[in-house]
């Protein structure tokens, strides 16, 4: 997802003089091929937050598109004042690019795991929020990326993970996508970022047992795309939001926001899966500390028979 | 550093009244604060900067950011000098539905740059600046003026390192070096020296100058880029509350609010200027 991310901003740029990446002491050699060809809008800047996001405000204000690349805890964490001031206050085009959002780094522990980045990124005014579910998705979120007018938070996930994604749906910045169109769905499933596809599995998996979910693909987390949740809340019993990210703020409740922001006359059942208030204990892989916390399709889909 | 400084002229006294103005409006602000720059800006806006007010977005112009915005009236009343906004402005600082804020912002003020108000983000943003006119092949020059307290923060440093490294000659940082900060002296507080010694080890060339002098500064600002493979630090030497005698000096005139009544009267009794 990564690679998909970084290529095609060397793309962007090959078609548009405005955009720029910066990076943040990456991985050596990272768009040597972009640097090449345009040394004077390629960026390798030392490690400094604070100024790598003050420094793409900068150019932004004078027309540019900067794509800022780091880790997304650091991306998020460190440098929020300029974020929220230099990049939000500014209301200005500049992308910030997350490496590992969620549990992506687990064997690196608390202070590599961003967890609570999607509730600290939608809590700025103009911020907008994406986390796609593949690579191939990503190709379609950043070839609309330049025409999106306010700043975009793009989380990405390990890279690898199944392509669930279909081209057939297109892709718009705040608008959901249904995955899962269930006949006579008892349950919604919304999610984001990699879960979406654990969260197709675990629907799959309930439908011989009677169980049917829809699955919705919320792909931009802000501007939530409120008219497709609250016309699909409103055909089922139950609401399942699930992200790899605290429950605190992400994509759960933005949800519960906008159901009970109305005007649904009877909110349905919500319920949201997510990780726990806490800093992780555990290392391993991902994979181990989304099992743990009850991510992976086995526990998401007990947990929906629980709740039914 | 002893200076022969002469008295104020005409302009920087009319200019004071104005930000003396925008206290009385608001019945608050950062009066030291806004003292101190005034030189500075003043010899940027007369003699320094290409800039046009009718057309405040022009591309070719010279960008002036104010880091330490809460400086701000300052700026304003350059900007209300120049006319990129009426100088009645000024009576509605801080009012509910007026432009001109306790910081300036980039979208409500014409003539402002950035918005600031937290400090340590302007010279991060000037770098942008910078490396944009030389991504556009632009002559546009940007100049940035910081607090002596406001480069405290870590910020300021990692963009002065970026500045160095990329030998931004297009990039002027200036240091409103009054020597008092909100709790008191900044050399009881967080010493700032050996001052230059830090500019030039991150890669600025650096000069001193006195920063209420006129002749001095256009003098200073007439050798910009000190090298022209480096990005350019002034250290100008300023007195906080400069003009307003019983404000200077004094780490309790940094801000103020419900000032007496009689006071705005004082202050413009000082500088010479009738109107209060």
């Amino acid at each position: 997802m990564r690679k998909a991310c970084i290529n095609k901003v060397h793309e962007l740029a090959r078609n548009d003089p405005r955009v720029v990446f910066i990076g943040s002491d990456l991985s050596p050699g990272l768009l040597d091929e972009m640097k090449a060809e345009m040394p004077l809008r390629h960026y390798m800047e030392g490690i400094a937050e604070m100024n790598v996001v003050g420094m793409a405000a900068g150019m932004a204000l004078d027309g540019y598109i900067p794509f800022v690349n780091t880790i997304a805890t650091f991306l998020t964490r460190r440098c929020y004042e300029q974020v929220a001031l230099d990049v939000c206050l500014h209301r200005l085009p500049v992308r910030l690019i997350a490496n590992g959002g969620g549990v992506v780094y687990a064997p690196l522990g608390p202070t590599h795991l961003a967890v609570e980045d999607i509730a600290i990124m939608r809590a700025l005014p103009n911020m907008t929020v994406v986390a796609v579910s593949d690579h191939e998705e990503m190709k379609r979120l950043m070839d609309v990326s330049l025409e999106w007018p306010d700043p975009i938070y793009i989380r990405l996930g390990k890279g690898g993970d199944p392509v669930v994604s279909d081209p057939d749906n297109g892709f718009t910045i705040g608008k959901g996508i249904m995955l899962r169109e269930a006949d006579k769905a008892q349950v919604l499933i919304v999610s984001t970022g990699v879960m979406t596809g654990r969260a197709l599995t675990a629907a799959e998996s309930l439908s011989p047992e009677g169980y049917e979910c829809d699955v919705l693909h919320m792909h931009t987390i802000k501007p939530l795309d409120r008219k497709l949740l609250l016309q699909r809340a409103s055909q089922v019993k139950t609401v399942i939001t699930i992200e790899e990210h605290s429950v605190i703020g992400g994509l759960g409740s933005a949800v519960v926001d906008c159901l009970v922001e109305g005007p649904l006359s009877t909110i349905p059942i919500i319920r949201k899966i997510g990780l726990p208030d806490k800093f992780m204990e555990n290392y391993g892989v991902q994979d181990d500390l989304l099992e743990i916390h009850g991510l992976q399709p086995k526990a998401i889909a007990q947990f929906i028979r629980e709740t039914l | 550093m002893q200076y022969n400084t002469p008295d104020l002229d005409d302009r920087s006294k009319y200019l004071r009244s104005l930000v003396v103005r925008g206290l009385k409006g608001g019945n608050r602000g950062h009066v030291g604060s806004s003292m101190s720059p005034i030189e500075i800006l003043r010899v940027l806006y007369d003699d320094v900067m290409h800039y046009d007010p009718q057309n405040p977005a022009m591309k070719k112009r010279d960008r002036c950011i104010l880091s330490k915005g809460h400086g701000c009236l300052a700026l304003y009343a350059l900007l209300a000098d120049k006319r990129y906004f009426p100088v009645e402005e000024l009576d509605r600082f801080c009012h509910r539905d007026g432009i001109l804020g306790g910081h300036p912002e980039q979208n409500k003020v014409p003539g402002v740059e950035a918005s600031t108000g937290a400090l340590g983000h302007g010279l991060s943003i000037g770098v942008g600046m910078a490396l944009a006119a030389r991504m556009d092949r632009r002559d546009s020059r940007v100049f940035v003026t910081m607090g002596d307290g406001e480069i405290n923060e870590g910020s300021v440093w990692e963009a002065a390192m970026c500045a160095g490294k990329h030998k931004l000659s297009n990039l002027i940082a200036i240091i409103d070096y009054n020597k008092i900060q909100s709790a008191g002296l900044t050399r009881d507080i967080q010493d700032l020296e050996p001052l230059a010694d830090k500019w030039t080890s991150f890669g600025f060339a650096v000069e001193e100058v006195d920063g209420h002098n006129i002749e001095a500064l256009r003098a200073v600002f007439a050798r910009t880029p000190f090298n022209l493979e480096k990005p350019t630090a002034i250290i100008a030497h300023t007195i906080k509350g400069k003009g307003i005698p019983f404000a200077e000096g004094d780490p309790k005139w940094h801000h103020h609010s419900r000032f007496a009544p009689e006071i705005f009267q004082k202050m413009n009794d000082a500088l010479g200027v009738s109107n209060a």
